[in-house]
């Protein structure tokens, strides 16, 4: 199996070259259908992932071995359920995005259809790594990969510092990632996960890699209060892009922090492990779906779902850490299981919901919700799809979304278990800022679906929108059905996780996991959405025929009453936008009741000076507290770095040769003393 | 005496009715609520002193029970609510800090005290005057919040008085605490004598403020 | 034979709640009137509206999409399977193994959205309006209950509601003040997603303050009618709930028992009847307060909630 996932990544590698080459041949003559060949590809890779990876999970997991022979390092690559896990979900995600490219994005620049592909190779190394040399050189490889997709619509202003914020907080991971992995290593130098899970960290040298790891992988996953680059960067990425990044990039990096955190540094920490993760999850899941309710562009609005689902995965890994340390062995596999579970579910509905956002934004030519709105009827595909994947983004059952929300709640409601009371308060908090995030996440999908879908389209270019070709149609229909099939088993899907759960609590739940549901504590709580499916659809059918039987057919149709407001003028043909509910509108009671106080939302009239014809207008506007407690102070601390370095501009020609001599004087000092010791 | 035993429970009730109504004391924006709720809160004081002294068979309990209903419940509520009307004075409190996040404060300063309590009295002491000192402890941290969170003269005493109701009930939950009687009644005295200080400060400020607003008006504009 | 009596007992039980829900909303509305010194309409009024309005043919806008015809449906369906799952004069029904209350709690879900959904679907203001008002209110509606449900998941060890009303009727817990914060959490999140006073108001269609019929606005016939009749369902799922877990007297046990089923139906009737009056007794008290006065309301109970949990730990952490 290695060997297949090995030559898939060639390919990917080939296929990075082939648009390249393809740009230099002279123009004129016969060109190659050069993206149709790169996104075929990549289609052809992504199944190969997807296969391997449910094909790892079902038969067990495979042995480490090198990438190539003979190569400068050891690159061992092996399958494990973890791995097998995250892959299986690259591989349908990869899927997805493939085919919606296929119809979309062909005609894409050289240097987006040559990033693509080494993009998904980058990811699959990662999560194939067996040491910690190729998990680096697999997590670099995607984040430069991904920067240049980002910055692929570098025409415009905002994209350029969208990328490069990005490229910031990428350098930031790698900044802390790699001394992470270096304390991480063995005694010798040995970094193969099968040499550090032998000889695990303890002591203050756990708690360094603990905060390291939290710094650079949370910065990949998003988790507040390091989130600021992402619901600037999604935007800017074409897409197919974004829904990668969001379904599988994030993913990543929540595998490297259960890769790291719960396997290589064993089930021998302390109960206290959990709580940076618990507090930074439940910051992430209510400051993501607050900012989802208050922003106005579509894929802002999900990237910064992404933020809250990232936070709910988290604090379930979180649970999982503190459960472990207090040798509460089944509800640690039950926080790890409800991770587990969001990670697949969220992956696909949000791929889903990033990708019908594509469409929209190339059918109606627009991404703002102000500028959207009726796309039911000239998109009915893109609007059932995306139906199903609000309903799963706003956890409503029978959708997988609740399904992995509810085993979340249940392993919080549980979380008093651990005798600590101050632990027990820390969770009973997390626990009411997880529900009152899946809450604000409902509120903010039926914003979503309701402006850009319902209602009467508020531009021409709204009203003429019609839904994309076959392929990209199956690129959302796929997700959509398996966010349904996933919401009806998740008891199989979890007993699938078993692998990925032995990995990280060595603990495993195929007794609570049936065909028909899922079941915790003693028995007696039990989600079985199955049975819930099958209720709601036999008293909706039976209440349809009993209604139908009294009650004339069919509708009549009449104009709308428009609560008062005066007839649309000519121009308009499809009346007047403003008497439509807005985003901002929308979003105000929330954005009263919550952003006031955790986001400095804030709203004043602005009049223009007496005797200036100008119309008074509301100026509105909030800030994320990460840019305040993050970002400003980094910028200082820049310009005040820089300052000092424009000194070193009035140093003479022997000053300047002294830089770099005492620097390598230095380093020759440090190894003698190393090797001294 | 643990749970289950109508004897601790009716306890644990009635000590959390008045850390409840405590709760109610910051919700509350109009001040003839607050003075409802006060009451209330007085009432069940001496109801939660009454069954101390019916279950520790303590007689003197009961003359506690009895002065905090005819002084918390009726005397000082009746007083301030003839104060209310006699100066037409404002029916909403304005505060210093939102509702919302008092209230948040409070439940964060209600966490604060059992994690203080519990640690302190473990093994010490009965589970049932354990939980009483942690729902007294949070009661007066209450009090103090309402008085800091409130501009209003008139509720920023009500939070001192409701602050002492918690000094009592913690006082009534010890078994075997000497001069409980003699406490809670020094305690009113001075209650009375902040109260009357209120009353004739309120008389001079509401003076004070017609005349700057006298003075306002005659100024012109 | 125990599933056949699940089967049963599940059978009684919608019926009950089929005839249960017009009622209860015709007897608060009656008891409103007279409280008010009026007549006021039969409390059979609310099932002759019901059927009148099923002989209607309703009236769509022009632009409205399949949202508008579908809604209804899924939402009366979510409302009547979340209220199938609350026991009521037995327990041990054969649908009682999915009564999860986490479940029940995103059924109304499913409803609110398929609510909010149709409000949005012709782009009217009301209805937007409406919509936004009713998933705000929601967001800190439901963390509120999730810590009651906490509360007692702590005491009675599991999240499903019959296991959760069995511990309870044994009686072994005594009284707590825990449980009795919650049932203010509860009470508070029952009145806001029933859209009773002082959240909403039930009875206007004029005001600007309005939040669920504003996002009916635009239904009409048997469209309509379904609306009212999941609204009718859900306030009597939350008296069934609130009469489950805190007054879970009299409920009869799993099994075949005539006897017991007769004194469970009667003392069901009780006290659906004692909620019906404090319901109306309470909203004839009190006057509707500002819309954003609500979200201290329910931010308040929320507090309550997390209050009632952290009193049970320190509980436990003494026993």
């Amino acid at each position: 199996m290695l060997t297949a996932l090995s030559l898939t990544l060639a390919l990917l590698v080939v296929l990075a070259v082939v648009p390249v080459l393809a740009a230099q041949m002279p123009a004129g003559g016969r060109r190659l259908p050069v993206g149709m060949i790169v996104h075929g590809g990549a289609l052809l890779a992504a199944l190969v992932f997807a296969a391997c990876g449910l094909g790892a999970l079902l038969g067990g997991p495979v042995a480490p071995r090198p990438l190539m022979p003979g190569s400068f390092a050891p690159l061992l690559l092996a399958l494990d359920g973890l791995s097998a896990w995250f892959l299986m979900l690259l591989g349908l995600v990869g899927a997805c995005s493939a085919l919606f490219a296929l119809s979309h994005a062909n005609q894409a620049p050289v240097r987006v259809l040559a990033a693509y592909p080494l993009f998904l190779a980058a990811m699959a190394l990662t999560l194939l790594a067996a040491d910690g040399f190729t998990l680096l050189l697999g997590f670099e490889a995607m984040s430069l990969a991904s920067w240049v997709l980002v910055a692929a619509d570098h025409d415009q202003g905002e994209n350029r510092s969208a990328a490069r914020l990005y490229l910031v907080f990428a350098i930031l991971s790698g900044i802390c990632l790699v001394p992470a992995i270096g304390l991480l290593a063995a005694p010798g130098g040995d970094v193969s996960f099968a040499a550090i899970r032998a000889m695990p960290p303890e002591g203050p040298r756990a708690a360094v890699i603990l905060l390291l790891v939290m710094v650079g992988a949370g910065a990949k996953a998003g988790l507040v209060p390091l989130h600021a680059w992402l619901p600037i960067a999604y935007p800017a990425a074409p897409s197919h892009v974004t829904a990668l990044m969001s379904g599988a990039m994030t993913k990543v990096a929540v595998y490297l922090l259960a890769r790291l955190l719960l396997d290589l540094c064993g089930p021998a920490q302390p109960i206290w492990w959990g709580v940076p993760l618990l507090v930074m999850g439940a910051a992430s899941a209510v400051i993501g779906s607050l900012r989802a309710n208050v922003e106005e562009d579509g894929k802002t609005l999900l990237a910064c779902s992404s933020v809250e689902n990232v936070g709910l995965i988290v604090i379930g890994l979180g649970l999982a850490c503190a459960f472990r340390g207090a040798d509460l062995g089944a509800l640690a596999g039950l926080a790890a299981g409800a991770a587990l579970l969001h990670i697949l579910n969220h992956g696909l509905f949000k791929t889903l919901l990033f990708l019908g956002m594509g469409e929209v934004q190339v059918g109606a030519a627009s991404r703002r919700l102000d500028r959207l709105g009726g796309l039911i009827q000239g998109m009915p595909w893109t609007a059932a799809a995306m139906l199903v994947g609000v309903g799963a983004a706003a956890s409503l059952p029978p959708l997988s979304g609740f399904a992995s929300e509810w085993l979340l709640l249940q392993a919080l409601l549980s979380a008093w278990r651990v005798g600590d009371l101050g632990f027990q308060v820390l969770a009973l908090g997390v626990a009411a800022l997880a529900a009152l995030s899946a809450a604000l996440a409902t509120a903010a999908m039926v914003r979503l679906f309701g402006l850009v879908f319902l209602g009467r389209p508020r531009t021409p270019r709204a009203a003429g929108a019609e839904d994309g070709p076959w392929p990209a149609r199956v690129a959302l229909l796929l997700p959509a059905g398996l966010t349904v099939l996933f919401g009806l088993l998740p008891g199989p899907m979890l007993a699938l996780a078993e692998g990925a759960l032995q990995r990280l609590v060595r603990q495993d739940v195929t007794e609570r996991a049936t065909l028909a549901g899922v079941v915790v504590g003693d028995g007696a709580g039990a989600y079985l959405p199955i049975g819930i499916a099958a209720l709601l659809a036999v008293l909706g059918a039976g209440i349809w025929y009993a209604v139908r039987r009294r009650t004339p057919a069919g509708v009549a149709r009449s104009p709308a009453w428009d609560g008062g407001f005066m007839a649309p003028p000519q121009h308009l043909v499809c009346g007047d936008p403003v008497t439509q509910p807005s985003a901002a509108g929308f979003g105000q009671p929330l954005r009263q009741i919550l952003g006031t106080p955790l986001l400095a939302a804030h709203a004043r009239v602005a009049m223009p000076p007496p005797g200036d014809p100008a119309p008074a207008r509301i100026e509105a506007g909030f800030a994320d507290p990460s840019d305040a407690l993050v970002l400003a102070p980094v910028a200082r601390l820049r310009d005040a770095i820089s300052a000092q370095v424009e000194r070193l501009r009035d140093l003479t020609l022997a000053q300047c040769l002294m830089l770099p001599f005492g620097t390598l004087v230095a380093l020759l000092a440090l190894i003698a003393w190393l090797e001294a010791r | 005496m643990s749970f289950g035993t109508p004897a601790y429970d009716v306890a644990h009730l009635l000590g959390g009715g008045v850390l409840l109504l405590s709760f109610v004391l910051l919700y509350q924006r109009r001040l003839d609520a607050v003075i409802s709720a006060f009451a209330v809160q007085g009432a069940l004081l001496a109801a939660a002193a009454a069954w101390q002294g019916y279950i520790q068979g303590a007689a003197g309990l009961y003359v506690t029970a009895a002065i905090a209903f005819v002084a918390k419940a009726v005397a000082i509520p009746l007083a301030l609510r003839l104060l209310l009307g006699r100066l037409g004075l404002h029916r909403t409190v304005e505060t210093a800090l939102g509702v919302g996040a008092s209230l948040v404060a409070a439940v964060a300063l209600v966490g604060l005290s059992v994690l203080v309590i519990l640690p302190i009295t473990a093994g010490q002491a009965q589970a049932l005057t354990r939980e009483d000192m942690a729902l007294a402890l949070s009661v007066v941290l209450l009090g103090m919040l309402m008085m800091i969170t409130r501009r209003n003269a008139i509720s920023q005493v009500i939070g001192l008085m409701s602050l002492e109701n918690g000094l009592i009930l913690a006082a009534v939950g010890v078994t075997g605490m000497p001069l409980v009687v003699e406490l809670s009644t020094a305690a009113l005295v001075l209650m009375v004598a902040v109260v009357a200080g209120v009353v004739v400060f309120q008389i001079r400020d509401r003076l004070e403020t017609l005349d700057t607003s006298l003075l306002d008006r005659l100024r012109g504009g | 034979m125990t599933a056949v009596m699940g089967v049963l007992t599940q059978a009684i039980h919608l019926a009950l709640l089929l005839v249960a829900a017009p009622l209860v909303v015709g007897v608060v509305r009656w008891l409103k009137a007279r409280m008010m010194g009026r007549v006021g309409a039969s409390p059979l009024q609310p099932l002759r509206d019901f059927l009148k309005l099923l002989r209607k043919r309703p009236v769509l806008a022009e632009n409205a999409s399949w949202i508008s015809r579908g809604a209804p449906y899924v939402g009366a369906a979510a409302a009547l399977a979340a209220a199938a799952l609350v026991p009521s004069f037995a327990h041990g029904m054969a649908l009682a193994g999915l009564g999860d209350l986490i479940v029940i709690a995103g059924l109304l879900a499913l409803g609110r959205v398929c609510m909010a959904l149709a409000g949005l679907d012709v782009g009217t203001a009301f209805g937007g309006l409406g919509a936004s008002r009713e998933m705000s209110f929601a967001a800190l509606a439901e963390p509120a209950l999730l810590l009651a449900v906490m509360s007692f998941a702590i005491l009675a060890g599991t999240t499903g509601l019959d296991a959760i009303a069995m511990t309870f009727q044994e009686g072994t817990l005594g009284l707590r003040v825990s449980l009795g914060l919650a049932l203010v959490a509860l009470l508070a999140v029952a009145v806001a997603e029933n859209a009773r006073i002082p959240v909403d108001n039930p009875a206007t269609h004029l005001e600007l303050t309005m939040v669920h019929e504003a996002m009916i606005l635009e239904a009409s016939g048997r469209h309509l009618a379904l609306w009212d009749a999941a609204a009718a369902m859900r306030l009597t799922l939350w008296f069934a709930l609130l009469a489950a877990i805190f007054f879970p007297f009299g409920t009869a046990a799993p099994g075949w028992a005539p006897l017991g089923w007769v004194v469970g139906l009667l003392a069901w009737i009780a006290k659906m009847g004692v909620l019906c009056l404090a319901l109306a007794v309470f909203e004839s008290a009190i006057a509707k307060m500002r819309v954003f006065r609500v979200p201290e309301f329910l931010g308040a109970a929320l507090l309550l909630g997390l209050l009632g949990a952290l009193l049970l730990f320190v509980s436990t952490s003494l026993a």
